[in-house]
């Protein structure tokens, strides 16, 4: 551990510490009934149900036009910077690039501690050295590093308490997204698919790091569902679980998305369906143990991950109350599943698509010939940055609508050599830009029980950022520097800023002192916003 | 832009400092295997043989972006931040290795002297062909063409020559004429330098700013890839073309 000493100096010499470092306490009960105080962030999507929709409303249809910056906090490094912020009492905890974890003032936007994990020098990451967020249960912060340790913090000091090796970064392993706090376990995934990796999620003790349970994404020989890999190709089969999923604490459910099969865009090395990736896994938050699946992209050659967060939402289906578990999949399609039995109820595209006829009755996708990637390369819609990404969606209970940021974009698939070795790149492949047409953006606004489109607001260009909904009517989003808000209902836009860098993060809100605030990470800086 | 620059910089010393020495593969089969790849990937813009195109000419025993090979396979799998070079996310390891053993092949084979007459090259762009209206060199000329201080390093003589004769065969990609009306009657055409959902700039051919926000636009007139430039087919003889040509391929990057 390196703690920025510096910033210990900043906190004692500008505020005294004793009002600053707030008596931070969360056992589970509070994260379950988040409800209950609107004005923390105590989880990643703010509560379990991972909508990312905040009750807040003293920000408003009505004033958000004069929201203004209240801090900024700089990051000490150019990576980008994802993270999603939670705040607790007065605090909130970020982290930052490359491996940081702080403790901010909420109020000031004073710095009260920073821990920072020293990086191999020989990590390798396919997407930067990014990080989403981290978790917290009782006073510990719980943090998933680059190069794949699950850290555990004293949230007053920074002080590690237990820091556990998940997997072997020189593997290819790596870990990006926050963990999810469940009762007396940590829950937290992994990242590393372009890596031949063997994905998997696990559950670690709160208390002592100890692991409790590994749900591998690819099963073993032996195990159901090895049939749906060639040969041996389960061995490096990915799914990975890089994105924060949702709890349903009435069932005891974990619900959390798989990535892409390794290689990438190659599947002839990996014949069958390759499960359980670009799935939705409902497992048993004690154990682990598989309730049930669905598989989104069965053989994906496209690199369409499920790992965005799901939407666990309750609505009306034809005249019959439905528990449901959705989401606008990267492969095009919105997808509503009933969270109980896995079966799936509703679907459609939400975006262009070309790779598929439709969902047949089990909401299996209907390929259409000649659509999997080739030497040459293969037109189609979605891109591999699908019609939308890891970034949140966003299901407002006010509404009763699901909200999106889509990207209208094409890529030419290609096929290339699959050959792996330890560590190294294993994708098979890749996309070239489609350059005939020019891609372009949207907020859209979705029926949440059938994915059918209600509004969209038109973007320029494909966003590749997350939105949040508030009881003040609101959408929050970003698309490429700018952050803005949207009317919820009708799709108006309300208030807009140029924050300078590009945003790749999802916004969220919180109160201080009877204050309102909206946070974005953007570039490389943490923006927060307040009325007078 | 800046911090983009500084973090390139950034990386190649990274990768210099702390990474084991790279072999490339060298045989026959490896290299012809590169060029295949090459040709699948990197041609399109850095042209068949590396002759420079859209993308700078890989030609060069010292590449200034890649200057060993540790830094050309982080160039390769990463891009390079700010510009049009993507990183190949496509490609494996071995893949990556044996494009870079190729790239490295292309720089031994020495450079073919660019006939022609320079001193009288420089005297035509600067005077009959009325280059420095919109090129600059060094500070010297107009701004709304692109820079061309260095443009002997990234371009080779067959692509100055072709975007001479013919400049809409050869337009920057983004490059975007644009004529903006506003509501007010305001009018501006000239180079698209951004836009976004709410705004966008244009730079016209005296090298001033223009921004207007999209609810003050009541006409926005796009010509993407086509290039203001005139065709000098026409306008000059076959030896005053190659003499600028000469000129043009002499200019090498600032220091």
């Amino acid at each position: 551990m390196k703690t920025l000493a510096w910033l210990f100096v900043s906190a004692a010499v500008f505020a005294p510490a004793a009002v600053l470092r707030a008596q931070v306490n969360v056992p589970y009960e509070r994260i379950r009934d988040a409800s209950k105080e609107p004005g923390n962030w105590l989880t990643y999507s703010r509560d379990y149900s991972g909508q990312r929709y905040s009750p807040l409303d003293q920000i408003n249809a009505g004033n958000v036009g004069k929201l203004h910056i209240a801090w900024v906090h700089q990051a000490y490094e150019l990576d980008g910077f994802e993270t999603s912020p939670i705040v607790v009492d007065g605090t909130m905890f970020i982290s930052e690039p490359p491996n940081i974890v702080s403790a901010i003032h909420a109020g000031t936007g004073r710095t009260l501690w920073s821990y920072q994990k020293n990086i191999p020098s020989d990590l390798r990451l396919c997407c930067g050295r990014v990080n989403r967020g981290v978790a917290i249960l009782g006073n510990t912060i719980y943090y998933a590093s680059t190069d794949a340790h699950l850290i555990a913090l004293d949230a007053r000091t920074g002080i590690v308490r237990w820091d556990v090796t998940m997997a072997d970064y020189k593997n290819g392993y790596s870990s990006t997204g926050a963990p999810l706090a469940v009762k007396d376990k940590i829950i937290v995934g992994m990242a590393g698919g372009e890596y031949g990796v063997r994905g998997f999620i696990d559950a670690y003790d709160a208390k002592t790091g100890k692991r409790a349970w590994r749900f591998n994404t690819v099963p073993a020989k032996g195990e159901p569902g090895v049939e749906t890999w060639d040969g041996e190709s389960w061995k490096t089969g990915s799914a990975t679980t890089w994105v924060t999923g949702a709890f349903d604490p009435e069932t005891n459910t974990v619900y959390w998305g798989t990535g892409n099969p390794g290689p990438d865009w190659n599947g002839d090395v990996r014949k069958g369906d390759n499960l359980y990736s670009d799935c939705m896994m409902a497992l048993d938050a004690d154990t682990g143990a598989v309730k049930w699946h669905f598989q989104y992209t069965p053989h994906d050659e496209n690199d369409w991950d499920s790992t965005q967060t799901p939407i666990l939402s309750d609505a009306m289906v034809r005249g019959e109350p439905r528990k449901m578990v959705v989401l606008a999949n990267r492969n095009g399609f919105y997808y509503a599943l009933d969270r109980i039995s896995g079966k799936f109820i509703a679907g459609q595209p939400y975006v262009k698509q070309t790779w598929a006829s439709g969902l047949d009755e089990a909401g299996r996708p209907m390929r259409l010939p000649n659509t999997t990637p080739t030497a040459e390369g293969t037109l189609l819609w979605p891109s591999l940055g699908g019609g939308s990404n890891w970034y949140s969606s966003t299901f407002s209970p006010k509404t009763g609508l699901y909200y999106v940021n889509v990207k209208e974009m094409a890529g030419i698939y290609h096929k290339g050599d699959a050959e792996y070795h330890a560590g190294g790149l294993f994708n098979g492949g890749g996309q070239r830009d489609y350059k005939d047409e020019e891609p372009y953006g949207a907020v859209r606004a979705l029926e949440v029980e059938t994915g059918k489109l209600r509004w969209e607001y038109k973007l320029y260009s494909p966003s590749h950022s997350g939105l949040m909904t508030t009881g003040g009517g609101l959408v929050f989003g970003s698309n490429a520097s700018s952050f803005f808000a949207l009317d919820a209902l009708k799709g108006g836009l309300l208030w807009r800023i140029e924050t300078g860098g590009g945003v790749g993060s999802n916004p969220i809100t919180y109160m201080n002192e009877g204050k309102q605030y909206v946070v974005v990470a953007s570039g490389h800086a943490l923006f927060v916003f307040a009325l007078d | 832009m800046k911090s983009a620059l500084v973090c390139v910089v950034c990386v190649i010393g990274a990768v210099a400092a702390t990474e084991p020495k790279v072999k490339l593969p060298n045989s026959r089969a490896d290299l012809a295997r590169g060029e295949k790849l090459f040709q699948h990937h990197c041609a399109l813009c850095h042209g068949q043989t590396g002759e420079g195109g859209r993308g700078p000419m890989l030609t060069h025993a010292k590449l200034a972006r890649a200057p060993d090979d540790a830094a050309l396979l982080k160039v390769i799998e990463e891009g390079i931040r700010g510009t049009e070079m993507p990183g190949a996310g496509a490609m494996s390891d071995r893949e990556m290795h044996l494009t870079a053993a190729y790239v490295r092949s292309l720089g031994k084979v020495p450079l073919k002297p660019v006939p022609g007459n320079q001193a009288h090259g420089a005297e035509i762009y600067r005077g009959k062909g009325g280059c420095v209206s919109c090129h600059s060199i060094q500070g010297e000329g107009a701004l709304s063409g692109p820079d061309l201080a260095g443009i002997g390093v990234r371009r080779s003589a067959q692509y100055l020559r072709e975007s001479l004769v013919d400049p809409q065969a050869a337009v920057p990609e983004g490059y975007m004429l644009v004529t903006v009306v506003a509501k007010d009657g305001k009018r501006v055409t000239g180079v698209r330098v951004n836009e976004d959902s709410f705004s966008l700039q244009v730079r016209d051919d005296v090298g001033l700013s223009h921004s207007f926000w999209k609810t003050e636009i009541a006409l926005t007139e796009k010509k993407l890839g086509k290039s203001p430039m005139p065709s000098y087919k026409s306008t000059l003889t076959e030896e005053e073309l190659t003499d600028v040509v000469a000129y043009l391929a002499s200019l090498k990057e600032a220091k």
